[in-house]
């Protein structure tokens, strides 16, 4: 028996579909919602439409792009032979946040799960390794996640990849800047120390 | 309500809200144990660090009313992190978490499953070896009352035969006469044998092999029919 009448309890549905959000929240929101100024509602809602309508996948990388390539991919101030490897379009906006890279990405759009039954052909792989030779690679970088699934992709990919010649790179895991090292887990630590570098001074 | 102190293996783990985790680990004393893990996600939590799956640790937990435990603290005991590092280790040790998540049932503790488990993630973090996952299945398969039979024919009942067949629907291998399911070599036969009668050890030390992927696909297959169920992660294609 629905609580509330007719397009509010629809609201208040909808609502509960997203992600981490739980009846309760659903309904504060769409109490909120109702009690908005008209404009200000709407503004979300045609902001819902213009990314269903304009946002889709850029087709050479699979980052959100609004036309067959995303903005990223259209730059050719870009370094087009070294590719970033991500998870997730997310990722490439923190990766581009350190400005510490100049290359293009390629989003797998997520990561081997094979308990899961998330395995190659589940991600964009095969786009992958197409684009090796299409656009003269001579670098990729592995930035999947420094959990399980990301490291078994990068494994995986790091496999398919070493035969083909170009050059195939992790990056390295490390300690949380503004961390104390007697909080740092145990594995997270031994890399660390693994990949220590000398220092200059 | 209360409070329990166990060890045991991080199996598998999945996202809740925005920072927690409901992560499953078989544990010595309380079998299958699902909890909610809070605060996990954020980065650069040790907490977190120590619940991924593939991870052997200590804890401290909290029994509440309803299905989900509360996770409190954790220690490491092991990461297994050359498991880790290796591509093939990977997929073995994924399947073994598998296979246990299956046969294991929560809240009912199967002392010996967990050390099965435990030592199997042992041996493969000391060494690579083909043989620790298939080697895995068929104890586990003893374990639940399902040991294949190899000492003669499971049909005939004849142990004054060559047995040239496989098939765990029967229950084990098979006679020329009464043959059926997968052709089984005599070499595999004895690998088979030596794990489930003492011979562990030695199996262990096999390197890559035709031998031991047939061994291989034979315990993969056989866990299957036991499970009643597809092994995804050995099915997944992970190992181009
Ligand atoms: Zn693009
Ligand atoms: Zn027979």
């Amino acid at each position: 028996m629905p609580a509330f009448s007719g397009p509010l309890q629809a609201l208040v549905d909808e609502l509960g579909r997203l992600p981490g959000v739980g009846p309760k929240s659903a309904q504060r929101i769409a109490f909120y919602l109702l009690k908005v100024p008209g404009p200000d509602a709407l503004r979300l809602a045609d902001a819902i439409t213009a990314v269903k309508e304009r946002m889709t996948l850029c087709t050479r990388c699979f980052n959100v792009a609004e036309g067959e390539l995303c903005a990223i991919c259209l730059d050719d101030r870009r370094d087009s032979t070294v590719v970033c490897v991500v998870e997730d379009p997310r990722d490439i906006v923190a990766v581009e946040k350190t400005g510490e890279f100049a290359g293009r990405y390629h989003v797998l759009q997520g990561a081997l799960n094979p308990i899961e039954g998330v395995g190659p052909d589940q991600l964009r792989v095969r786009e992958l390794l197409a684009r090796v030779d299409a656009e003269g690679l001579t670098e990729i970088i592995l930035c999947t996640n420094p959990n399980l699934e990301g490291e078994a992709t990068a494994m995986y990919l790091a496999r398919l990849l070493n035969p083909l010649g170009l050059t195939v790179t992790r990056i390295a895991s490390g300690l949380p800047v503004g961390g104390d090292l007697e909080y740092a887990d145990e594995l997270t630590l031994g890399r660390a120390l693994e990949g220590r570098r000398t220092v200059e001074a | 309500m209360s409070l329990f102190r166990d060890r045991g293996i991080v199996l598998r783990g999945i996202r809740l809200g925005e920072t927690d985790r409901i992560v499953t680990i078989l544990t010595e004393e309380h079998g299958k144990v699902r909890a909610v893990a809070r605060g996990v996600r954020r980065p650069g939590s040790r907490f977190g660090a120590r619940l991924e799956p593939l991870t052997h640790v200590t804890f401290l937990g909290w029994q509440g009313r309803g299905d989900l435990d509360t996770l409190n603290q954790a220690e490491v005991v092991d990461t297994f992190r050359a498991v880790r590092e290796d591509l093939d280790r990977m997929a073995a040790a994924l399947t073994m978490l598998e296979v246990a998540d299956q046969i294991a049932q929560e809240r009912h503790a199967i002392p010996a499953l967990y050390r099965m488990l435990a030592g199997a993630l042992g041996a493969l973090n000391e060494r690579p070896s083909p043989m620790v996952a298939p080697a895995f299945h068929l104890k586990v398969l003893a374990l639940d009352g399902s040991a294949p039979v190899l000492d003669g024919c499971v049909s005939c009942g004849r142990e004054d035969v060559e047995l040239v067949a496989f098939d765990l629907t029967e229950g084990g291998a098979l006679c020329r006469g009464c043959r059926r399911g997968r052709p089984i070599t005599p070499a595999a036969l004895d690998i088979m044998r030596r794990t489930l009668q003492g011979g562990l050890a030695g199996v262990l030390s096999e390197p890559p092999s035709a031998v031991a992927d047939e061994v291989a696909t034979l315990a993969t297959e056989a866990m299957e029919v036991h499970l009643d169920r597809r092994l995804r992660s050995a099915r997944s294609g992970m190992l181009p």
